[in-house]
């Protein structure tokens, strides 16, 4: 049976601390764009810590909900794209080809979630950081859209590896920088598709939601939440 | 009339192309310079990045498809009232085709660049299109821009054959009074028109055939470019009555073009006598009517999402009836609704200065509104810890700037080579000889000649 990549983000566990957004430039050869750039709206973070403040003071509790591509089973961003650059794999990843993209930016319109995040120059790191890319993801250049991957070099190279050692994936093979970065454990990675993986009980929990679910994109991001009688 | 007025039309109308003024030249070289800082900006964009313009996350749309929408909507004017004034024969088209479907030839060339100009990637915008490829890619099918590429290329190559059919008689009347080159080149424009009885009647069928034919496209043009819009799951874009609304706007902004244009020729080429204030009252109570429509479509949208009530859509609703873009909006609802109609429903007020106060509202209003519906949707998403601004840089305005020139020289272009005003259709209007219109015949309701 093919593979369903989910993620499951747990709201509780969740410190705030952004380790899982440094691992994310880190792994994903992301650039920072500097303060000036940022600024003006051109950050560009795979994954972000969104902060929400809930009450009136004193009585003021904080919230923070990491928020990555839901690499969504319906997703908009995909029909939009008028050159199949943002395109549906077999595993259920929202795969975007970087080759193929002309930079319309209409997926990132069409994406509720704002999590697609275009080049608006060619990337440029301060040395010595040129010295940490990682030579297995791409380097993206002025003009295109990119977004999560769910690590997606791990999830090829787990495979092969599997392939080569004639064994199978097991869960937990396959770890995206974030969960790996992930001190309090808040997110966890797996196989929907395989019922006894974590995520996938995960999933099932009475705690989790979808983001923005009502909107019909069917997520394959569960946040679990501690549920609370109104 | 007689054969002496009929020698004037042909004299004053071709005036234009045999005498050039120094003020000619002044204002090609003028608008010629605009283009041309125009495209040089696009080059320093290109070179520097994208990001020299003000877009951002999460307004990934903003000036440079508003400018497509507004050209796209403006293009609107000419090939559709054209088309329907021919189709009901109205006897006062006739001065007023050949403008108005110039407009529409030309605002659709400009509006189509926008969105290759907005592509991050703009040298590999024929992907957008089905050519064979090595690779067996073919664009996605489902996307809106590809219907938009289709669409727009259907409208303009259907516009320019409806603006060159009746130009053709003409085109053999300025080969028959000229020599050398001239003569040469209006020759092969000409296509070898005799004005044959049988050439007359394949002119008039085709030309019947193009009003029907264009009229459905016109319409299907502008709800696709709405599509772009609607298709997206995005607050206030994602309704369905974004097609028919965006089709009445696109004819509201393109009457005012269209007056204007009309304005600025009947002063700089002396066409007084061709261009009567008649005309301008016509298309200034055609101006009206789409100035109430338009009120009615925005009305129906905002109580409709006032009522629904739905969060998302109620932010991007307040933002822009009474947040940082309500100046805007009022500006907007001030100059497509309250000035034109006060100006046109009243009838001392309905001259040719009030129908150009009006329609100079209504490109400036209907600009806004493209920017009203493209904007504050994006900057105001689901999610509002990712709500965003946007204001525009030097280099979109430039760019902007440019079009509006680049539309004037096309404009002053064209009127230098071709007779702004159909010749021949004219003095088949009032001079109805057997001779110039043996198509009025029963199955050529065209030919007809309304004295």
């Amino acid at each position: 049976m093919a593979h369903k990549w989910g993620m499951a983000v747990d709201l509780d566990r969740c410190t705030g601390c952004g380790a899982c957004v440094t691992a994310c430039h880190a792994e994903n050869n992301i650039p920072t764009v500097g303060p000036e750039q940022a600024a003006r709206g051109r950050a560009m973070h795979w994954i972000r810590v969104e902060r929400y403040w809930e009450g009136d003071f004193p009585d003021v509790r904080l919230k923070f909900r990491p928020v990555m591509c839901q690499q969504c089973d319906a997703a908009p961003c995909e029909p939009v794209c008028p050159t199949y650059a943002s395109h549906h794999t077999e595993d259920g990843l929202n795969a975007q080809v970087y080759n193929r993209c002309i930079g319309t930016r209409y997926c990132a319109n069409a994406c509720p979630y704002n999590v697609r995040f275009f080049d608006f120059f060619n990337p440029q790191w301060p040395k010595p950081l040129q010295l940490q890319l990682n030579p297995d993801v791409s380097v993206r250049e002025v003009g295109v859209m990119e977004k999560c991957t769910f690590c997606v070099q791990r999830i090829s190279a787990a495979q092969i590896d599997a392939k080569a050692n004639k064994k199978e994936l097991k869960d937990g093979d396959v770890k995206p920088a974030c969960v790996q970065s992930c001190s309090a454990k808040a997110l966890v990675f797996g196989d929907l598709n395989d019922p006894e993986s974590e995520v996938a009980r995960l999933a099932r929990s009475p705690r989790g939601s979808k983001l923005l679910e009502d909107l019909g994109t069917l997520p394959n991001v569960t946040y679990l939440e501690r549920q609370t009688q109104v | 009339m007689s054969d002496e007025s009929a020698r004037n039309i042909t004299e004053d109308l071709l005036r234009p192309l045999q005498r050039t003024t120094w003020r000619f030249y002044v204002l090609v070289a003028f608008l010629g310079s605009i283009v041309a800082m125009g495209l040089g900006t696009w080059a320093y964009q290109m070179y520097m990045g994208f990001g020299m313009t003000g877009i951002n996350n999460p307004v990934y749309w903003a000036f440079y498809i508003t400018n497509f929408v507004f050209w796209i909507g403006i293009s609107h004017a000419g090939t559709l009232i054209s088309a329907i004034l021919r189709l009901v024969n109205a006897g006062w088209r006739r001065p007023v085709t050949r403008c108005a479907e110039v407009i529409t030839a030309f605002a659709l060339m400009i509006g189509a660049l926008f969105p290759i100009i907005h592509l991050g990637r703009p040298w590999l915008f024929f992907w957008l299109m089905p050519y064979p490829s090595s690779r067996l890619i073919w664009p996605n099918f489902r996307s809106p821009l590809v219907w938009d590429f289709f669409a727009i290329s259907t409208y303009l190559t259907g516009s320019v054959l409806f603006l060159f059919l009746p130009m053709i008689p003409d085109f053999a009347l300025i080969r028959d009074r000229s020599t050398g080159l001239r003569r040469r080149i209006y020759g092969a424009l000409a296509l070898g028109w005799r004005g044959t009885t049988k050439q007359w009647h394949r002119l008039e069928s085709a030309m019947q055939i193009m009003a029907v034919a264009i009229i459905p496209v016109a319409v299907s043009v502008h709800t696709i470019v709405s599509f772009d819009f609607s298709m997206a799951p995005v607050p206030m874009w994602h309704s369905t009555m974004f097609g028919p609304y965006f089709v009445a706007g696109a004819i509201f902004s393109g009457i005012a073009g269209l007056i204007i244009a009309m304005a600025a020729l009947r002063k700089f080429l002396h066409l007084e006598e061709y261009l009567h204030p008649v005309h301008f009252q016509n298309l200034g109570k055609l101006l009206l009517m789409m100035s109430l429509l338009w009120a009615y479509f925005v009305f129906a949208e905002r109580l409709t999402v006032w009522y629904g009530n739905d969060t998302p859509e109620m932010n991007v609703f307040y933002v822009t009836q009474r947040g940082s873009f309500a100046p805007l909006y009022w500006t907007m609802v001030f100059c497509n609704f309250v000035l034109p109609f006060s100006i046109l429903a009243i009838r001392k007020l309905r001259t040719i200065t009030g129908c150009v106060i009006a329609s100079f509202g209504v490109v400036v209003g209907m600009w806004l509104e493209r920017f009203l519906i493209v904007v504050p949707s994006l900057s105001h998403k689901f999610l509002p810890y990712s709500w965003g601004h946007y204001q525009p840089r030097p280099v979109e305005i430039m760019i902007m700037t440019s079009t509006f020139a680049a539309m004037c020289l096309l404009y002053v272009l064209f009127s230098k080579f071709v007779p702004i005003i159909s010749i021949w259709e004219l003095k088949a209007g009032e001079h109805p000889s057997p001779a110039l219109s043996p198509m009025a015949a029963h199955e050529h309701p065209l030919g007809e000649t309304h004295a």
